[in-house]
């Protein structure tokens, strides 16, 4: 009997590590190959005979270079970088205060209001890319970064909105009740009291929203033409694979270095994002 | 300016402030307000202007619009490039939907036993929901590529495929369909896996104990226990993998850009090549807005089970 169920805990056991080693496989492949890829030698990744988990030639540090120096890739950096700044800075500035009111000052009518908010970060661009490039264009903002500036905040701002809802909720009311005693006025507590504690929340819709301006790809392809405005994300699939000549080893240079590091970060901001996506439906 | 009167805007000035600053109803209205005006006349403006072109004639080129009805619905009908992208989007959809519940079903009941190095684990397996998805479709796209295709590479040289089989994975109508499944799956099984082992970690230990001091076997202890309790979480899980399947154009775009002869469409990508490479605003208008219906009753399916979970 014992022996038994020795037998069925080491089998659990294998089969547990069997799961989580062939999705985690699953899951990083592209990534790993990414990285391969970016090293080898072009005729070394162009011999269908040669095995291509193996380095025939040494290691080069060739296809980097030519996505540095000699490609668009810099600039397409420095353009999402432009974007996320900006939009991070609009979003800080329309969703805090939102956030803030319809935690603590709307009363019952603040959880309908923000889920309300809530759902048309779930009305997709798909809808709307349409409709939003006529605006961008008689607003005369087509082929200008500010045109992203101007549209991403339209879904970063509900979901930032709805998960700074979530943290201002928790923060005792007593605190700012003593703020109120000191002599501050309402809104005078939000801003030095209620907002220094709240930094976490802050950088979670910071990282959120970079990560978000990272990933769109379907404005910045409609709005803008010229490859010298291009976003990493749109930038990359179209530029860098030129008609039917592919530079895999630069391309897959290009992508792992725009996705991997951002995502490490935004790992250690993860649970409190997917906490948003189930408010509501668990009580935990 | 009297030093009396400057009281008197003094005081003003105070009362005016008091006013906004310590009156929660205002305060509340003024903080609120910006985020909601941005959000209407950014999401709610466009929503409506795109309901408006679907029923107009709208090009890229003219200014005047003229009210043509249902017409770009019913071009769109009898358009079979348009009904196979209809169908596409639910098949799409839907398999791969069915598949991210199955596998993260197993994933998170794996991860929920602590070991070391999962919090590596964890980052890998998170690295396709977070990385943009442009560029991890074109880790697929080399993955995929015809001549040099490490899959294919790899099932020659362990026997499995022989040496007149080497199939063309992207220009094969069922294997780009495939191909599409594939990753759509690989980068939405993170955001579910996620979701799930939020809800396993939600059920008291207690009822663990008890299932095993009452002998409960492993499938029994999961599929008969643990998975009905997080069912209403396995159901917001799908739900949301359904809102991001349904309207990907990336994927489509940058792996298959519809092809071979569009036998990959969906209604997104259509609307893209329809509305703004083709210059056909109303057309383009009319099929997204096709995903519409899906969306809301996602939508509503979504909020009644979080007010039912709620009074749960």
């Amino acid at each position: 009997m014992l022996a038994y169920a020795r037998l069925r805990n080491a089998g659990s056991k294998a089969a547990t590590f069997a799961v989580i080693a062939g999705f985690a496989t699953f899951a990083a492949f592209p990534f790993a190959w990414m990285l391969i890829t970016s090293f080898k030698e072009t005729t070394d990744l162009l011999d269908p005979t040669h095995n291509p988990f193996v380095f025939h030639k040494p290691p080069t540090l060739e296809h980097i270079r030519v996505l540095l120096f000699e490609t668009q890739f810099p600039r397409f950096a420095l353009n999402t970088l432009f974007v996320g700044g900006m939009v991070v800075l609009i979003t800080l500035i329309l969703a805090i205060p939102a956030g803030y009111s319809l935690a603590k000052l709307t009363g019952p009518i603040g959880e309908k209001l923000g889920i309300a908010i809530f759902f048309t970060y779930l009305v997709p661009s798909t809808i709307l890319f349409i409709p939003m490039s006529r605006i961008v264009s008689g607003l005369g903002l087509q082929d200008s970064l500010w045109s992203l500036v101007l549209v991403y905040p339209s879904f970063t701002v509900p979901f930032s909105t709805w998960l700074l809802m979530g943290f201002f909720k928790v923060i005792p009311r007593d605190l700012e009740e003593a703020a109120l005693i000191d002599g501050l006025s309402r809104f005078g507590a939000f801003l030095k009291v209620v907002i220094p504690v709240s930094i976490a929340g802050i950088l979670t819709v910071v990282i959120f929203t970079l990560t978000l301006v990272m990933q769109e790809f379907v404005y910045a392809l409609t709005f803008i033409s010229p490859s010298s405005k291009f976003t990493i994300s749109v930038g990359v699939p179209t530029v860098l694979v030129r008609g039917d000549v592919y530079f895999w080893g630069s391309l897959m240079a290009g992508c792992f270095i725009a996705s991997v590091p951002i995502a490490i970060l935004y790992n250690f901001f993860v649970d409190r994002f997917i906490a948003g996506f189930t408010v509501g439906s668990v009580k935990g | 300016m009297t030093t009396e009167a400057r009281r008197a805007t003094l005081a003003g000035r105070r009362t005016w402030r008091n006013r906004f600053a310590d009156d929660e109803t205002w305060l509340g209205r003024l903080m609120l307000a910006p985020a909601v005006v941005y959000i209407v006349a950014l999401v709610g403006f466009p929503f409506v202007l795109a309901l408006f072109y679907s029923v107009s004639n709208a090009t890229v080129g003219t200014t005047g619009l003229r009210f043509v009805g249902l017409e770009n619905f019913r071009q769109a009908l009898d358009n079979p490039t348009f009904l196979r992208a209809l169908r596409n989007t639910f098949i799409f959809a839907l398999i791969s939907q069915a598949l991210v519940l199955v596998c993260a079903t197993a994933l998170a009941l794996a991860l929920q036993k602590e070991f070391r190095g999962k919090w590596f684990v964890r980052l890998l397996i998170l690295l396709p929901w977070v990385a943009p998805i442009s560029l991890g479709t074109i880790g697929w796209l080399w993955i995929f590529e015809p001549i040099y295709s490490v899959i294919n590479w790899t099932l020659r040289s362990i026997g499995l495929f022989g040496p007149n089989t080497w199939p063309i994975w992207l220009g094969q109508p069922r294997l780009a369909m495939a191909s599409v499944i594939t990753v759509h799956v690989w980068r939405l099984l993170p955001l579910a896996t996620i979701i799930l082992l939020g809800g396993l970690s939600s059920i008291p230990q207690d009822i663990h104990d008890a299932a095993a001091i009452d002998g409960a076997s492993f499938w029994r202890h999961h599929f008969q226990i643990t998975v009905p309790l997080i069912r209403p979480i396995l159901l917001v899980a799908l739900m949301f993998g359904l809102i991001f399947a349904v309207t990907d154009m990336i994927v489509i775009y940058v792996l298959t850009r519809g092809g071979p002869y569009d036998q990959t469409q969906v209604l997104a990508t259509l609307a893209f090549f329809t509305g703004i490479d083709g210059g056909d605003l109303a057309g383009g208008a009319a099929i997204a807005l096709f995903l519409f219906p899906v969306l809301a009753a996602t939508a509503v399916a979504l909020l009644r089970l979080a007010r039912r979970s709620e009074v749960v």
